[in-house]
């Protein structure tokens, strides 16, 4: 059976934090409008504090207390299956690595395929030890396995590689392309590393400061293997810069651009 | 904190040192109100054989096994809801406040006034004085759930078993075993004081015979096969499931 990838139209008014006692209430969203095609490698970037977060989690369903419409195409087939990585990889402490994976499969789930999934992602070396004696790479490379154990649809992945060394960020990064290319899915991508949204991204969005709306789009046409080569590199980074129209931040300065090879 | 076993041959030098010592009172004693080890252990093979004690051991053990058992289950219940639910926790708050601090004596009596003597009253009287503080130790487990372990949960679609036993259960685990082991030796005290006040059978009631006859000899063997029982359960099954729960731990 081919996997049938699953498309998102985002349609979000007003997304709004009720302030707690004191607190002033928070708008994180506001007019939001966009449309994911189906196998599109989707990168949503934007300065801290944009809602990226917020989008995700209303997409994945954890958040409904919104005003607007969120649908998925194709609409018939039922609920979309949805993997999501978070920014911190939310393993289970006290399951094993192997564990932490198999509970999201249903129950009569094929367990080589489980075994070969933690071979691809090169964590069966490790699938018996559990999550506090990882790595930080090992750790993010079992919610990676995790999210692609249940066969998502759909793959939300929150700054997935942060707080990673940029050599182990950039493997990760390899390891996800091959695996999306062997298990086909829509992956919508929330990072503010621009160097890593135009090495990944068939399309960028660009998030305004919150409450956030999408400001620019940018489809990258270059094919990937291409945009290793730096001078095209810096050309892709410059021309996003410009759409975002506003400084993301001075960490990303021209060196770290580079910092990921 | 990790438990390390002790080494076996310290422990039983240790306990013969206590024999030792307590021999060597009674000897010097010599009186009939401060038996020897030799003495109450004789005593003590000879009753389980021939006389009451293992009905009343037994007797005082199931009491103590459906107290707590009650107890553990409904202050959990209680405990975990009254966290998810602040109107219901200010609403119960005072009564466990309350409860915590009234003696078990006291529930105890009043039990007894109300019910009768009855084994329903002496087992509710050990599960009251047991309850708040089970209510207490889980409200504050609950309390501390992870956010972000839920939603995780959520997000892939876990469903309520596969939530409840795989994120919730483990994270409550430390709160359930410090409230196992406070309440058990809560239990252990208290149950003894209501056998005494009003039950016909158990080691409590045991013990007030044996005041009343002035027979330290059989008081002291009742007692020390109850206390050879609870350290039974503290080493065969409190110890091994605390290390058991911790494994994952670094």
């Amino acid at each position: 059976m081919a996997p049938v990838t699953i498309g998102v139209s985002l349609d979000i008014h007003e997304k709004r934090y009720p302030g707690h006692s004191g607190a002033r209430r928070v708008t994180a969203l506001c007019n939001l409008r966009a449309c994911v095609a189906p196998s599109e490698f989707c990168v949503i970037t934007g300065p801290s504090g944009c809602g990226k977060t917020t989008l995700l989690n209303i997409i994945a369903g954890l958040d409904r207390n919104f005003d607007g419409a969120l649908n998925f195409t194709p609409a018939e087939g039922g609920a979309p299956r949805i993997g999501y990585v978070f920014q911190s990889p939310r393993l289970l402490p006290w399951r094993t690595v192997r564990e932490n994976v198999a509970l999201v499969l249903p129950r009569n789930a094929d367990r080589m395929e489980l075994e070969r999934l933690l071979t691809d992602i090169g964590v069966a070396d490790v699938a018996d030890a559990y999550p506090a004696q990882l790595s930080g790479g090992m750790a993010r490379r079992a919610a990676l396995a995790r999210a692609f154990a249940m066969g998502p649809d759909l793959l939300l992945m929150d700054e997935p590689f942060l707080s990673l060394d940029a050599a182990a960020a950039d493997r990760l990064r390899g390891l996800l392309l091959r695996l999306v290319s062997t298990r086909p899915a829509t992956v919508l991508f929330v990072t503010h590393d621009l160097a890593e949204a135009v090495e990944l991204a068939d399309r960028i969005l660009v998030l305004s400061p919150a409450p956030g709306r999408v400001v620019a789009e940018m489809p990258i046409a270059v094919p990937r293997e291409r945009r290793r080569d730096l001078g095209q590199l810096a050309e892709l980074r410059a021309e996003l810069a410009r759409l975002a129209g506003h400084p993301i931040g001075p960490k990303y300065s021209e060196n770290s651009i580079f910092t990921g090879k | 904190m990790a438990w390390f076993p002790a080494p076996l041959a310290g422990r039983v030098a240790s306990l013969l040192l206590l024999l030792a010592i307590w021999e060597a009172a009674a000897w010097l004693a010599d009186s009939r109100l401060f038996p020897g080890p030799g003495a109450v252990l004789t005593t003590l093979a000879d009753d389980a054989v021939h006389g009451d004690l293992l009905h009343d051991l037994g007797a005082t053990l199931a009491r103590v096994a459906v107290a707590f058992v009650l107890a553990m289950a409904g202050g959990t219940a209680i405990g975990i809801t009254m966290a998810r639910w602040r109107a219901l926790d200010t609403l119960l708050d005072s009564g466990v406040v309350l409860l915590l601090n009234l003696p078990a004596l006291v529930i105890a009596v009043l039990l007894y006034v109300w019910l009768g003597l009855t084994e329903a009253a002496a087992i509710g009287a050990v599960t009251l004085s047991k309850l708040p503080t089970v209510v207490v130790t889980l409200r504050e487990g609950a309390r501390t759930l992870d956010r972000d372990l839920a939603d995780m949960a959520e997000s892939f679609h876990f469903g309520v078993w596969r939530t409840w036993r795989h994120v919730t259960l483990p994270q409550l685990a430390p709160f359930f075993l410090v409230a196992s082991r406070n309440g058990l030796a809560l239990i252990w005290k208290i149950v003894l004081v209501v056998e005494l006040l009003g039950r016909p059978d158990g080691i409590g009631y045991a013990i007030q015979v044996f005041f009343q006859l002035f027979d330290i000899r059989r008081l002291i063997a009742y007692a020390l096969a109850f206390v050879a029982v609870v350290l039974a359960v503290e080493w065969g099954v409190l110890q091994p499931l605390e290390r058991r729960l911790a494994r994952w731990r670094r």
